[in-house]
């Protein structure tokens, strides 16, 4: 080691000039990458508000419980009711049968598979994420739906007394909310799977010993050591699922039929989302048309932050427990 | 509780590289016994051996024979998650869970055997942390999270986890390694206490800790890098320390290699 005072003794300039401005730079780059963000989230949100705020002054009907979408028509009215509902129900279908699936399936490549087949599959299931929207759309209206009928006179039958499974009318295609929902799970599936299987990689050995060393199978192994130090893990996956699911547009718009009615029957045809509907409908939108599918766009914006929010605070209110201090 | 380990014939690999060749040892119930040597001599494995953990490292196995008392833990019919209810371990860097509550973590084994009756487990609990030495300095928080402790509370923490399910053996791999003097000082009284009801084997680097804690040592060397490590020599601690019967012990422990 080299002492740095007999240069400081002939009167040399130490070299910390040069350092200090490497570290200025470096500070305004990255607040700078972290000012931008925030002024492009902020100059969305402007925006949106901004041509909302047009739209909405112009509604004849109430835009919160509104069913139809006439926007362009002399007597303007348009609402979000359909489009809520079926954004959320879609969503909600998709992540029940996802995050089950996803979480077992991480769990197989992390924990059971065998390392030659682990790696080859969790690379499939990359690829799942790879595929196109427009795909998994055609995939949908042409496989999917042809195939679904099956299920669905299934579901009538047995779990009709729900209300929102029984079928009022038999015999359509059933290009509905459920439909879409099986879609978006199949869809979201890849990316929860992905990100819940490199948090399940983390766990730091010494816990699974630990549970192992107590007499835990491996079940209980994982139960004990894996899913709970995973669950934060499991929770932020899930979100960045419901953020695809909540924005999927083309291949929703692909498979649901364009008759929007609102309808609790998820087996029924129609039903519609935000941005499947602002997909179908923007390019034949006159000038209010537009700021109203703005408006609509808004409220997703908003509904995504709330979701998001949400979430932080569920994995917040147990910080002391998530292992980081370990 | 308390049985004898009567190990014959050990011997540990890791896919095909041998780490340990041809143990045989005999511990004593309710006795100290300390293992060392320098590392990679394969101490911590053979520990790891005595309730089959090291078969959980992918490609690990074990050929030999480990008597607790007359039943042999590599038996055809025995199952390995019965063999670690029955030989507890504690570990070099303290595992507390890092998601559960202390009281969670002492109750962790016994939720895991089955036990769900609340008056039993809080009777475990204080007993076990009383066992630990640690009782009074978490009873009034026993719902804060275990990860929270300092690193010799953790440790203690683990030792009250592992004696909860009152095992015949407990094994610990280097429990001190990372914990400071006084933490070491405290978990050493607690294994001077624990004697009286656990057969308890701790491997160590320490030859101080080693001549403090034990009754027993058992001196582990390797012939070279790549070779399997084998034991030199198991005798009374006393005798180890001031009068061994092999030229390498006393090479060892007066520091001449190693």
């Amino acid at each position: 080691m080299t002492s740095a005072s007999p240069a400081d003794a002939r009167g040399r300039t130490p070299r910390r000039r040069d350092s200090r401005r490497g570290d200025s730079i470096f500070f305004n780059l990255s607040r700078g990458a972290g000012v931008l963000l925030l002024v492009v989230m902020a100059a969305i949100a402007g925006f949106l508000t901004y041509r909302s705020a047009l739209a909405l002054g112009k509604n004849e009907g109430n835009f919160l419980t509104t069913f139809e979408w006439t926007p362009d028509a002399a007597k303007p009215v348009f609402g979000i009711a359909v489009l809520t509902f079926g954004t959320l129900v879609s969503a909600l279908i998709a992540m029940i049968i996802a995050v089950p699936i996803a979480v077992g399936i991480a769990l197989f490549i992390s924990h059971y598979a065998p390392r030659r087949i682990a790696q080859p599959f969790a690379y499939l299931v990359d690829l799942l994420a790879a595929v196109p929207s427009i795909v998994y759309g055609l995939w949908g209206v042409l496989f999917l739906v042809p195939h679904m009928g099956g299920l669905t006179s299934w579901m009538d039958q047995y779990l009709g007394w729900t209300y929102i499974f029984s079928q009022s009318s038999s015999g359509v295609p059933p290009r509905n909310l459920f439909t879409v929902g099986i879609l978006l799970a199949i869809m979201v599936l890849p990316i929860i799977t992905a990100v819940t299987r490199e948090v399940f990689r983390q766990v730091p050995r010494m816990h699974e010993e630990a549970a192992l060393a107590l007499g835990a199978t491996r079940w209980e192994m994982i139960r004990t050591a894996v899913l709970p130090f995973g669950r934060p893990g499991i929770i932020s996956a899930s979100m960045l699922g419901l953020g695809r699911a909540l924005g999927e547009t083309i291949a929703v718009a692909t498979v649901l039929s364009t008759n929007s009615k609102l309808t609790l029957h998820l087996l029924d045809p129609g039903g519609g989302t935000f941005a499947e509907n602002i997909a179908l409908k923007f390019n034949e939108a006159q000038p209010l048309g537009r700021d109203a599918l703005m408006a609509s766009g808004l409220v997703l914006f908003v509904i995504t932050l709330l979701v998001n929010g949400a979430a932080r605070v569920i994995i917040a209110r147990r910080k002391e427990y998530s292992g980081a201090a370990a | 509780m308390a049985k004898r380990i009567d190990v014959s014939g050990l011997s540990a690999y890791y896919g095909s590289t041998r780490a340990i060749e041809d143990i045989s040892m005999t511990i004593e119930p309710r006795s100290v016994t300390a293992f060392i040597g320098p590392s990679g001599c394969g101490k911590s494995t053979f520990l790891r051996t005595l309730n089959r953990m090291h078969e959980v490292i992918p490609g690990a196995r074990v050929e030999g024979k480990v008597m607790l008392d007359d039943e042999n833990l590599y038996g055809a019919n025995v199952d390995p998650v019965a063999v670690r209810r029955s030989v507890g371990m504690v570990f070099q860097r303290p595992n507390p869970f890092p998601t559960m509550s202390i009281y969670d973590n002492v109750v962790a084994g016994l939720k895991l055997a089955g036990v769900k009756k609340k008056s039993v487990l809080d009777g475990v609990v204080e007993k076990s942390l009383q066992g630990a030495n640690l009782w009074n300095e978490v009873k009034d928080r026993l719902n804060k999270p275990g990860a929270g402790l300092s690193g010799g509370q953790q440790q203690r923490l683990c030792i009250a986890r592992a004696i909860a399910v009152e095992p015949e053996v407990l094994l610990m791999d280097e429990p001190c390694s990372a914990l400071d003097p006084i933490s070491t000082l405290a978990i050493e009284d607690l294994i001077g206490e624990l004697k009286s009801q656990f057969t308890i084997v701790i491997v160590t680097h320490n030859m101080q800790q080693a001549a403090r804690v034990s009754d027993r040592t058992a001196f582990f060397n390797l012939a070279g890098v790549g070779q399997p490590g084998k034991l030199i020599e198991l005798d009374d601690t006393q005798r180890i320390f001031s009068n061994p019967s092999v030229q390498a012990t006393e090479d060892y422990i007066s520091g001449r290699f190693g």
